[in-house]
């Protein structure tokens, strides 16, 4: 009795998974190296149908009204794998929506994306190294040149930004998406995150006073000068800009925390060795200060074409 | 004493005696970030102009209405308030060079100097005072910016004001972002060395 159960019970499995096949079309969906999409067919398709590039519509997840027109499609000798060409590359950060018609009963719509795992690493490589937000977007000049005198100084400024990045990121983007964006108060942006990243450095130091007396000792005095500093302020800005989700903003905070905390650390390298050389008087301080960074700045122009996702 | 001053002398100051980006070097990333032409350094300056001027004048006509202990949020939301206003005049009316600006129109309000002329004058000084310093320090500003935008556009693209000066471009290293930091170093290495010129003639006189 049992065991016509059991039978039954993978028989029906079976069907249902059998079902589920035969409504998926397509089974596997990548981008290809080139500006190319590769779609793989659960079953042989026919030949003409699948090279007609007007079976198919592409665009992508949040522009439906612009479709990308494929230029070729090539279909596999096996039958079941598709390369669809594009003429243009294809921006990989966006979902690609692919719809095909024709070769199955109504259309089959599948959606194409990078790894997810991998497009959050991308982020934050490039808010780290490639979009540095010192060397390339010049942000926080005044604090980078400031307190980059010393190691010592250099270490904890970062790692102090860096946390109140990533809180004030954080709640910034929870304000964004559940007030300002549901009530249409967008153009309220400015004072609401200036308001958000003062609240969250006055909390930090609320908290650390209470919470870690030694580790406020050490730290404290930079909580200061991060209130209104442009590169805290410029995070949420260009989180609501970019639409981003609450772990790629975690990413993108944190990626730009890490560059800060990365160029203060040169910078402080370089300006303790500053100190022993000979210097023309009118170079002194600042001026000498600009050259450095300038050439840091061209170093890391050599970051401009990394891609590794 | 600064009250005793006229407002030439207020303007004047903040241009040249005090310059925010030459001499206090406040104020330096949109200096090194966006001043490749000459234009978009008058209209970054333009702006925070504005915002400066109407900053100082709002933080002075309720000065005494500030309770000392919450100046610094009442600043910080002051400037936040007037910076939207520009923001958003520039996004209507000016789109393309708004769209070259890109994110440092709205961070004109963590600009250390507007927040320091608050601070310093005009939670102090009269309406009138405080108006001639904001339109002096901004004007400093847009002076800054625009001395930059001439020596790197004309050194990278060879035009001032998009009109064609030298008819090729000389090195287009200038309007990289990095070379930012090279011009404005050498700018003030040079203001440095005017200033210490002129007090050693003066002494050897």
């Amino acid at each position: 009795m049992t065991k016509l159960i059991f039978k039954m019970l993978l028989a029906t499995l079976l069907l249902f998974s059998s079902q589920a096949w035969a409504g998926q079309l397509i089974v596997e969906q990548s981008f290809g190296d080139g500006p190319e999409i590769l779609l793989k067919f659960a079953h042989p398709v026919d030949k003409a149908t699948a090279e007609n590039i007007a079976s198919y519509t592409v665009y992508e997840e949040n522009d439906p009204d612009i479709r990308i027109k494929p230029s070729d499609a090539v279909l596999a000798t096996d039958g079941v794998t598709l390369d669809l060409k594009f003429a243009e590359n294809l921006n990989r950060a966006q979902t690609h929506v692919v719809e095909v018609r024709g070769l199955s009963s109504e259309p089959a719509v599948t959606n194409v994306s990078k790894s997810y795992l991998g497009y959050l690493l991308s982020i934050l490589i490039s808010a780290l190294l490639v979009n540095n937000f010192v060397f390339t977007k010049y942000l926080g000049l005044c604090v980078f040149f400031g307190t980059s005198k010393r190691k010592s100084t250099a270490k904890g400024m970062g790692v102090v930004f860096t946390i109140v990045m990533v809180l004030s990121a954080c709640m910034s983007w929870f304000f964004y998406q559940f007030f300002l964006i549901p009530f249409d108060l967008n153009f309220l942006q400015i004072v609401v995150f200036i308001g958000l990243v003062s609240l969250t450095v006055q909390a930090v130091d609320t908290i650390l006073r209470k919470v870690n007396p030694i580790l406020f000792n050490s730290f404290g005095v930079y909580l200061v000068l991060v209130i209104a500093n442009c590169v805290v302020i410029a995070v949420p800005l260009i989180l609501a800009n970019n639409n981003y989700n609450i772990l790629e903003t975690i990413m993108l905070s944190l990626g730009a925390g890490g560059g800060f905390l990365l160029a203060l650390y040169l910078m402080s390298s370089v300006n303790e060795r500053l100190e022993l050389a000979k210097i023309p008087p009118s170079f002194k301080g600042l001026p000498i200060a600009f050259i450095v960074a300038g050439q840091f700045a061209m170093a890391f122009l050599g970051f401009s074409g990394l891609k590794i996702f | 004493m600064a009250n005793t001053k006229s407002s030439m002398q207020l303007i004047s100051r903040g241009i040249l005696s005090e310059n925010p980006i030459f001499k206090l070097a406040l104020s330096m990333c949109p200096a090194v970030g966006i001043s490749t032409t000459v234009m978009n350094g008058f209209l970054l300056g333009v702006a925070v102009l504005f915002v400066q001027v109407f900053s100082s004048v709002t933080i002075s006509i309720f000065k005494n209405m500030i309770h000392p202990r919450i100046r610094i949020p009442t600043y910080t939301l002051t400037i936040a308030t007037w910076v939207t206003v520009i923001d958003l005049v520039l996004a209507a009316y000016m789109p393309g060079a708004y769209s070259q600006m890109g994110i440092f129109v709205k961070l004109i309000v963590a600009f250390a100097i507007i927040t320091m002329r608050l601070e310093m004058f005009a939670c102090k000084e009269s309406v009138k005072d405080s108006f001639s310093d904001a339109i002096g320090m901004g004007l400093g500003f847009m002076v800054g910016m625009m001395v930059i935008g001439v020596v790197r556009e004309l050194l990278g693209l060879g035009t001032i004001l998009g009109y064609d000066i030298l008819g090729f471009r000389p090195l287009l290293f200038f309007i990289l972002p990095c070379a930012g930091f090279f011009v404005v170093g050498l700018m003030m290495a040079f203001f440095n060395w005017l200033e210490m010129e002129y007090k050693r003639r003066k002494r050897v006189s």
